[in-house]
């Protein structure tokens, strides 16, 4: 019975927007005169993305704008006194230096390990590529409290003496070392976090990546081998250039999940030992501090750390068209 | 490249990547490959061992001494998860993942479409909006969304859940589409319309099968961060256990039953299952010219 329910409901959604598309495209060919077609179309095709965008994230996002102006409790107008904070705060510098961390380290190696296995499993056979191709991408697989579990497994700590059950500390140990409570390393802490992040990104990086590696034209590489190219001099100089626009769009949407990452801090460290992010903060002055200015000031900031990344892609686009 | 061509070059010992057979670098390619792959799994492997120990063994000792005690094998960990109902929660959790896929998809892909191939005034304007909402953390949304919703009356309906992940979804789905539809040769998508094709047409016909790697590596995604998603679960389902998918029927296991840790590592691979079929029903779409060869002939 739940199962034919279930059956049901994914037949009405799939079948719904398919449905929902061809009744609109019909709707402007029966029903405009045939001079309003070609403008009505394209809203036929972007519309319902539109909307649905427009409700979900544009009208919060714009409230969230809206309400980084006012007070604890979104009453009266501050005027700046939120950013004021942002840009003084003491504690909120030190967890912008940690974005800016994340930031420069997660998608360069994210993209750096998923472009590396995509590479070098191109060059197996097709069993084995699949078999080093799906082991990387394993982690991706793994629901968000698997994976907390899994590197508490790697970063647990015990008291000297007692077994290890944390990998790390095992070897550690072994080697003579004293144990080590590894994430209250103010030091380097941070990096172990981004270790979790990388781990689950890389398999996105290289699914992406290896779609574009084998969308290379195999004359262009064929030609540069003719040519006496090493298998390196092929890998920068023919390979790369075709992939580029795929490794700006992967290191981009790295680049956004960390602006955004929350839960990996939220349930190792909870933002203490000086490992706090933005968007953790946010949640923190959101649900804990109750001081909603204080929340939306960070995301309105995060939003304005994107921009340069956003006139990247634009001038991109055009660059594409204009080449068409 | 014509399919004769790739007989050729396979037919001259060459493996799949190019590479000339045999040799000292073929070596060098696994060993890195195999070393990064060991690193990757070594994670995994810990929480898989760990997922047959005994609750006292989890907490007492390091996963890899199992291997010396192989006495303490138990599949407890599992019938305890399996017990508390994940069965529904796994139809549940299908029912709300395969419209949170197909519709962000379909609607992501109409729009690149029209994005890079239509004429219409203020498309740049809403294309730099669709980008810069990428980095709006969803948690902004789910206040205002909620009042809507229950004004709606459709909190805890299947329908709540599929037009947010759908949201969620979309500006990264337009952004990637739109990237790779754009990247189509004009010369198709103009000989389609002297034969007198409409954009409708074209769409159905042209766009979506050449964009079937990009389409599909976008599935596979939408569908893990739907499958493994928590938060959007908790906020428009609600605490309705009809409709509790395994995420939530995890947690539920977790708040009956206090810190069982234990038991996340079994309930962690049951999870596992369902995104890795998915993974590698669609991996077969990454053919090595699968696009390239009907666009460059």
């Amino acid at each position: 019975m739940k199962l034919v329910t279930a059956l049901v409901a994914i037949v009405v959604g799939v079948g719904g927007i398919v449905v929902l598309f061809w009744a609109l495209n019909a709707a402007v060919d029966r029903l405009l005169p045939e001079r309003w077609r070609d403008k009505a179309r394209p809203w036929v095709f972007i519309g319902p993305a539109v909307l649905i965008v427009g409700i979900y994230l544009l009208y919060p996002a714009v409230d969230t704008i809206r309400r980084s102006f006012m007070d604890a409790r979104s009453e009266n107008f501050v005027g700046l006194d939120n950013f004021d904070w942002l840009a003084t705060d003491s504690s909120v510098r030190e967890i912008m230096v940690n974005n800016l961390l994340w930031i420069l380290v997660v998608p360069a190696v994210s993209v750096a390990v998923g472009l590396a296995v995509a590479v070098l499993a191109d060059k197996l056979t097709a069993r084995w590529e699949n078999a080093a191709k799906s082991l990387i991408f394993l982690p991706m697989a793994i629901s968000f409290v698997g994976a907390s579990t899994i590197w508490g497994f790697i970063y647990a700590w015990r008291a000297e003496g007692q077994p290890q059950i944390g990998l790390l500390n095992a070897i550690w140990v072994k080697l003579g070392g004293e144990p080590i409570a590894w994430l209250n390393q103010e030091a380097y802490n941070d990096f172990l976090l981004m270790v979790i992040m990388i781990w689950l990104q890389a398999g996105f990086a290289m699914v992406l990546l290896s779609a574009a590696i084998k969308n290379v034209p195999e004359d262009t590489i064929e030609a540069a081998r003719i040519d006496g190219a090493t298998e390196i001099q092929i890998f920068w100089r023919v390979v790369v250039p075709q992939i580029r626009s795929s490794i700006v769009v992967v290191g981009t949407t790295i680049l956004i999940l960390v602006l955004k990452v929350f839960d990996i801090i939220l349930v190792t460290t909870g933002g203490d030992f000086g490992t706090d992010v933005v968007a953790n903060r946010f949640i923190t002055e959101l649900f804990i501090n109750r001081h909603a200015g204080r929340a939306t000031a960070l995301v309105v900031f995060l939003i304005v750390v994107t921009i340069p990344f956003m006139i990247v892609n634009i001038r991109r686009f055009r660059a594409q068209e204009a080449e068409r | 490249m014509t399919a004769e061509a790739l007989a050729g070059s396979k037919a001259s010992g060459v493996t799949s990547g190019g590479v000339p057979a045999g040799g000292l670098g073929r070596w060098l390619v696994r060993g890195a490959l195999a070393l990064l792959v060991l690193v990757w799994t070594l994670p995994t492997i810990g929480l898989l061992v760990s997922s047959f120990r005994p609750q006292q063994a989890v907490q007492t000792s390091g996963w890899w001494t199992q291997i010396t005690s192989p006495l303490e094998w138990t599949f407890d960990s599992y019938t305890t998860v399996l017990d508390g109902g994940m069965g529904t929660a796994f139809v549940n959790s299908l029912a709300v993942s395969i419209p949170s896929t197909v519709i962000p998809i379909l609607a992501a892909a109409f729009a690149a479409y029209a994005f890079a191939w239509m004429e219409f005034r203020g498309r740049e304007v809403l294309f730099v909006v669709f980008v810069g909402l990428l980095v709006v953390p969803l948690q902004v949304a789910l206040t205002p969304i909620l009042r809507l919703y229950s004004s709606l009356g459709i909190t805890g309906e299947f329908l709540a859940v599929w037009l947010a992940h759908t949201a969620f979804g979309m500006p990264l789905a337009v952004y990637i589409f739109r990237n790779y539809i754009g990247s189509l040769p004009r010369e198709v998508i103009e000989s389609a319309k002297v034969d007198g094709a409409g954009h409708f047409q074209i769409f159905w016909r042209l766009i979506i099968p050449l964009s079937v790697p990009a389409l599909a590596a976008y599935a596979i995604f939408q569908f893990l961060w739907v499958w493994n998603d928590l938060l959007v679960a908790i906020v428009f389902l609600g605490g309705n256990r009809e409709v509790a998918v395994v995420t939530q029927a995890l947690q539920n296991l977790l708040g009956s039953q206090g810190q069982a840790w234990h038991l996340l590592t079994a309930g962690a691979f049951i999870t596992m299952v369902v995104p890795l079929i998915v993974f590698f029903s669609l991996q077969r779409f990454f053919v090595r010219g699968l696009t390239a060869g009907s666009v460059k002939g």
